[in-house]
């Protein structure tokens, strides 16, 4: 009888854990709508989708080549970067990691700084790619500077020496900025924005950022190992360099694509793996569904927020969610102190 | 996966250098399928190292393992996984799972192998045998480290693998389960399995074990039953304390004495 009792609730999510993903889920179509509600001119929202793809309305053409790439773009960065940020977590075993610890995030940011500074942005295509291959190069770096099987407080320190690296290259580029215009640009850029991207940038992003969801899918037995340890995921058949590798790919993949379209935009990888943690009984493997979820739905709120902001300047989406990330932080440590768990 | 093949684990020359160190010197040594064996020494005396390089978990520099007649290196990784269970010393879960999740997680080289029920079957039987089902749904980090340590135990005997390995899994225990957990090690090696362990405990040694390994310096100093190898000479010359070993009732005792 204590088994029947036991198997019953062994190991699927209770029903309020799945309440909220239900919530969660009907939450995103929600949002949706309000994203394409919103912005500076008022729609007609019904006829604009009524009247379709093709059509000249002027309605049509802002809600479907201005918005809707857009709320697309912020749902895809900000799922690439609650992925990246759980598999992060999750393989350093650390739930302060974020993709911009291991330069993954200051690599993007670098290469497309330099794409900027030298002038050469011919083609848009340039700058994402290039963005993609700073983020590779600088997951790289760190891995051979972590050396083979290394532990996550080794691959912790590699990031930091890399990522200060990358962060003097950076000032050192701003130090040279050509102009005030340039300098302007490359700050803005930092801030992350999801203004004025159409469906290029979507489409461009698309097939590297899927490439990286698969990766980390893909390892998400070697992430819930991982969470008793080194030695006992190597026990239990993840060993060897091949796991490590495919979840930095992964990684870089994802949010080196989300960079490259939208700039660095901070905290969703931290905050949002954090909130669905304890949704997914703490398991790293589903972890890595739930916060795409929802960093997808933390994002396209957070752009709703900038659309509604009346202002001169447009409210950077990357202040928004450095807003929303500061205070958790904040609250992470004091709730840590508290049960002397950090 | 509930049946296992009985499997035998041979090491021969092993050796093991960490840091220009070596830790472990031209080892060989051979786990029979049944048998219940303790690996014995001083503190960085090469235990947790050995045990490590027979789970596979660590590569020895020289020397080669092999499961029956196949050498390890012609096992895969995710093979080897489900035939060798081990558990380190120290293993600290990063997340605060649930306990029962932390033991599900001994059934990962199984991948989908398994449906639902008969895993949660077997994690309900693992936690059963360790005494510990009734805090099966409490966040590891609420637990002692007495009770986690047995969640571990479970996690380890969970999978139903012919080779068990656990690096001193008494440890933080209290004597009723440090004895309990003996006893299921021995059930465990007279139903055929190859049990494993690293001990400091020598008085369990000697009671439960069929046969010590006792190391000294990285090299393996004495072989065979514990009549042979907890000899007060021996037990002198490589921890510096007499002792006594005596049967009473039919049964070995190892009894620790002065410093010498």
């Amino acid at each position: 009888m204590r088994l029947n009792s036991y198997s019953r609730r062994e190991p699927n999510l209770s029903n309020s854990h799945k309440f909220f993903f239900l919530l969660l889920a009907c939450a995103l179509p929600l949002a949706l709508l309000a994203a394409l509600a919103s912005g500076p001119v008022k729609l007609d929202l019904w006829q604009a989708i009524t009247s379709g793809w093709h059509s000249d309305n002027s309605d049509a053409v802002i809600l479907w080549q201005l918005r809707l790439p857009r709320a697309a773009l912020a749902l895809l960065v900000g799922a690439a970067l609650g992925m990246g940020g759980a598999a992060m977590q999750g393989m350093l075993r650390n739930p302060l990691a974020e993709p911009a610890l291991l330069g993954v995030s200051s690599g993007a940011a670098l290469a497309a700084i330099l794409l900027l500074y030298y002038g050469a942005v011919s083609g848009e295509v340039a700058l994402p790619l290039l963005a993609i291959l700073g983020a590779l190069l600088a997951v790289g770096s760190v891995w051979l500077l972590a050396g083979r099987g290394a532990s996550a407080t080794r691959l912790v320190l590699a990031g930091v020496a890399i990522n200060a690296f990358l962060s003097a290259l950076m000032a050192l580029a701003l130090n040279y900025a050509p102009s005030m215009f340039a300098m302007q640009e490359i700050v803005f850029w930092l801030l992350g924005s999801l203004a004025n991207r159409g469906w290029d940038q979507v489409l461009l992003a698309l097939p590297f950022m899927l490439v990286g969801a698969v990766m980390l899918v893909l390892s998400r037995n070697y992430l819930r190992a991982l969470s008793l340890g080194e030695s006992t995921a190597a026990s239990l058949g993840f060993s060897g360099r091949r796991y490590p590798l495919l979840v930095l790919f992964g990684i870089a993949f994802a949010v080196g694509s989300s960079v490259a379209v939208a700039g660095t935009i901070g905290f969703i990888g931290l905050v949002v793996p954090h909130l669905m943690r304890p949704l997914v009984g703490q398991d790293p493997g589903r972890l890595l569904w739930a916060s795409a979820l929802a960093g997808a739905l933390l994002l396209l709120l957070a752009d709703i927020l900038v659309l509604n902001t009346v202002g001169v300047q447009e409210l950077r989406i990357g202040a928004v969610t450095a807003f929303i990330g500061a205070p958790f932080f904040f609250w992470l440590i004091v709730s840590g102190r508290r049960e002397m768990s950090l | 996966m509930s049946e296992f093949q009985p499997m035998a684990l041979h090491g021969k020359n092993l050796s093991l250098t960490r840091n220009r160190r070596k830790v472990l010197e031209n080892i060989d040594c051979s786990f029979q399928a049944g048998e219940l064996t303790a690996v014995i020494g001083p503190n960085g005396a090469g235990k947790s190292s050995l045990l490590s390089c027979l789970a596979g978990v660590l590569l020895p520099t020289a020397g080669s393992l092999a499961l029956d007649d196949r050498t390890i290196t012609g096992v895969s990784a995710a093979e080897r996984a489900r035939l060798i269970a081990y558990l380190p010393q120290q293993e600290m879960p990063a997340w605060s799972m649930a306990a029962q999740d932390l033991v599900a997680l001994g059934l990962l080289p199984w991948g989908r192998s398994l449906d639902r029920s008969r895993r949660g079957a077997r994690v309900a039987a693992a936690l059963n045998q360790v005494d510990a089902f009734h805090f099966a749904a409490r966040p590891v980090t609420q637990l002692s480290g007495g009770e986690l340590r047995r969640v571990q135990l479970a996690r380890l005997l969970v999978a139903n693998t012919p080779v068990l390995i656990a690096d001193e899994p008494g440890t933080a225990l209290d004597i009723r389960h440090q004895l309990q957990l003996m006893q299921t090690f021995r059930q465990q090696a007279d139903a055929g399995k190859t049990v494993i362990l690293a001990l400091h405990d020598l008085s369990l040694a000697a009671r439960y074990c069929d046969r010590i390994l006792l190391l000294q310096d990285g090299g393996l100093r004495a072989e065979g039953t514990a009549e042979t190898v907890l000899t007060p000479q021996l037990v002198g010359a490589v921890y510096g304390i007499h002792s006594e070993f005596r049967w009473r009732n039919g049964r070995p005792e190892f009894i620790a004495g002065d410093l010498i």
